[in-house]
């Protein structure tokens, strides 16, 4: 996994709560053996119609958002299926960074595993990102390592961090290889238990 | 100190704790499909790792299988996702029940009918509705792909120790009411969202009459609420489904298992971080009418009028979902005409499930305008219910009777509902572009969706059970 700490970029406003993975990545892009490939498919169904041809009014067919690496949702983001081809479709496209008010657990958890930052910022601190990213293109400085969002107005922003998947966000880690490191603990449970 | 079913689950399973750390779990059960799994199995290749413990995992293919000419997967990409999880099988050793065995099926209609789900273990699969599993008294969650491959590595998982709900049920089923509509009509009252970072346990004199099968159906959707994990705390009805099951213990060991399982049953006064209810007098058959499961009635309610809501993001959602959904506010449900019905999933495909469904259509006919299928979960629930003839009524009925698999709840294989075209589903999600791009979806139990078929449109089973349906 790729580390990550500090992203700087425009960002993109998604003004929709309850967004769930199956917009994020549609099931006929599920048969993939593969990890990557999934960005062109990412929220296909808003952004094609059923002719190819592009929805206008959909935020990620504006050109100007075009290499945003920051992604602005409402509450309960990732909602629904634990399909991990969101989190990757998601970086396959481009972004690193997602804020929103909150995430379904699933999701979360799949992210931290990518090393896609997924931010949780108060309601009220969203809705005023996404107003402002709706007006101009709005730049943020995502800092990990500091937890904090420093708009390009000059508003600071903190947000909470699990400090175990924060550390291995920053450093890129190798899940199982750490949890390798505790395999005498776990050959003891076996003893015991199974 | 009293504790809940939750606790101790949890507590039997820390391989290591550590102040500020996630706890190390130990997985006793990991059941794996042909969708989430390919990637985890080149993970292990790519490091030159094995799977830990083979014995511990079941592979079965559902999400694509067809359920017609079963031996010609047409699209080659299925076709490869398929024979990848075969391949994978055969190199790490993992058992598998594939496309053509006896105990093939929907991963979460067979590890219940196999016995291998059972009170106490700790249960994943890479598939959100493992929750399914919570049915028996077990910690089952879905897990992403990452965490498959960890799970395949080294049969334990981090996990942060999520908070515990307590939803509770109180009074009798009502006349016509099923355990999908109590299901349908806790996320309505309390939202999308309102399980996430909980484990939800099921509590209340409704849900301790419930037969296995229906408990499953209530477990399954935690997940639509946004739970972790759902389950219920084992009692006799748990113990007597699992008796003589297959990879259950047999004889007295059964028995001395049994009192085990029972055991773990949460403790009275056990406290938990949040408690809700709901009365069962509040419950009627349920018709979602929008594209998440928490917007949805009672059959005899309308699709809301964007004054009901008093947030600004409330209304927008409303007319979001009312625009796919090609809907007005203020639209009876009863009025609204479907042209598919879909009788399947890991939600409600079970015996019983397809039960209760035949017994609304018996001696009737499937409207002119409805298309409609009947995908039993897994091939041993196709074989009982053929040995009782429900096979003949459904397909008298105008009914297809089709082989086993997720089938049209997420439309992976063949199976898909037409864009612009409406379905009656007994599934578990109504998602935009869930059964097909541009398909509309309203979830709603077997007897309700039998119903639609019959008359084109939703309508008040409570009306046919006047007719001595049985419920």
């Amino acid at each position: 996994m790729k580390p990550i700490n500090k992203i700087t970029s425009v960002m993109t406003p998604l003004d929709r709560k309850n967004v769930d993975t199956d917009q994020i990545i549609s099931k006929e892009f599920l048969k993939r053996i593969e990890r990557t490939g999934f960005g062109k498919y990412l929220f296909y169904h808003w952004r094609f119609n059923s002719d190819g041809t592009t929805v206008e009014n959909f935020v990620l067919n504006d050109e100007r958002y075009r290499g945003s690496e920051i992604l602005v949702a409402q509450e309960n983001f990732g909602c629904g299926s634990s399909r991990e081809h969101a989190p990757w479709a998601i970086q396959d496209y481009g972004f690193n960074v997602v804020i929103a008010p909150s995430y379904a657990d699933i999701f979360y958890n799949n992210c931290v595993k990518n090393g896609v930052l997924a931010i949780r910022l108060k309601g009220h601190e969203v809705d005023e990102l996404i107003q402002k990213g709706k007006n101009e293109l709005f730049k943020l400085e995502v800092n990990l390592e500091d937890q904090s969002v420093v708009a390009q107005d000059g508003t600071h922003y903190k947000f909470e961090m699990d400090p175990y998947w924060k550390e291995m966000l920053l450093k890129g880690w190798d899940e199982i290889a750490l949890t390798f490191q505790y395999e005498s603990l776990i050959t003891a449970y076996e003893e015991k238990r199974h | 100190m009293p504790k809940t079913i939750i606790e101790k689950i949890w507590e039997q399973h820390i391989v290591y704790e550590e102040q500020g750390k996630p706890d190390l779990l130990y997985i006793d059960l990991h059941l794996l499909h042909e969708v989430t799994s390919p990637q985890a199995f080149e993970g292990l290749r790519m490091n030159g790792r094995k799977v830990r413990r083979p014995d511990l995992c079941f592979a079965t293919m559902d999400h694509n299988v067809p359920t017609r000419n079963r031996d010609t997967i047409r699209d080659p990409i299925s076709r490869l996702q398929i024979k990848t999880l075969q391949d994978n099988c055969d190199e790490f050793g993992v058992p598998l029940a594939g496309i053509n065995h006896p105990d093939q099926g929907i991963v979460h209609v067979i590890g219940p009918e196999l016995g291998l789900t059972q009170p106490g273990k700790t249960i994943v699969c890479g598939d959100s509705h493992t929750s399914t599993h919570g049915a028996f008294g077990a910690l089952a969650f879905g897990i992403g792909t990452s965490e498959v491959e960890h799970v395949l590595s080294t049969q334990t998982l981090w996990q942060s120790k999520p908070k515990t709900m307590e939803i509770r049920i109180d009074g009798d089923l009502g006349f016509g009411v099923t355990s999908k509509d109590i299901i349908l009509a806790i996320i309505a009252k309390f939202g999308i969202d309102m399980g996430t970072g909980h484990i939800v346990e099921y509590t209340g004199e409704a849900i301790r009459k419930l037969t296995m099968e229906q408990r499953m159906t209530i477990c399954n959707m935690s997940i639509e609420a946004g739970a972790r994990a759902g389950l219920i705390s084992p009692d006799k009805t748990t113990v007597e489904y699992l008796r003589g099951r297959r990879h259950v213990p047999q004889g007295a060991d059964f028995d001395k298992v049994a009192v085990q399982w029972l055991s773990l049953a949460t403790d009275q006064d056990a406290k938990y971080d949040v408690s809700l209810s709901i009365h069962t007098d509040e419950i009627s058959p349920f018709v979602t009418w929008g594209t998440n499961p928490a917007m949805g009635s009672g059959i005899a309610g309308h699709v809301p009028y964007s004054t009901d809501f008093e947030k600004q993001a409330d209304r927008d959602a409303l007319q979001q979902a009312l625009a796919y959904m090609k809907l007005e506010e203020g639209t009876p449900l009863s009025s609204i005409a479907i042209q598919h019905v879909f009788i399947g999933s890991c939600t409600n495909a079970r015996l019983g499930d397809l039960r209760a469904a035949s017994q609304v259509v018996e001696g009737k006919k499937v409207h002119s305008s409805v298309t409609a299928i009947v995908v039993p979960g897994s091939e041993s629930v196709k074989r009982a219910a053929e040995e009782e003839g429900l096979d003949k009524i459904f397909l008298e009925a105008g009914f297809e009777w089709r082989e086993t698999g997720c089938s049209m709840c997420l439309a992976m294989n063949e199976d898909s509902v037409p864009a612009g075209e409406r379905c009656a589903s007994t599934s578990n999600r109504n998602f935009e572009g869930r059964q097909g791009a541009g398909a509309m979806t309203h979830l709603v139990s077997p007897v309700m969706a039998a119903a639609a078929a019959i008359e084109g449109h939703f309508t008040d089973i409570r009306k046919y059970m006047h007719e001595s349906v049985p419920s």
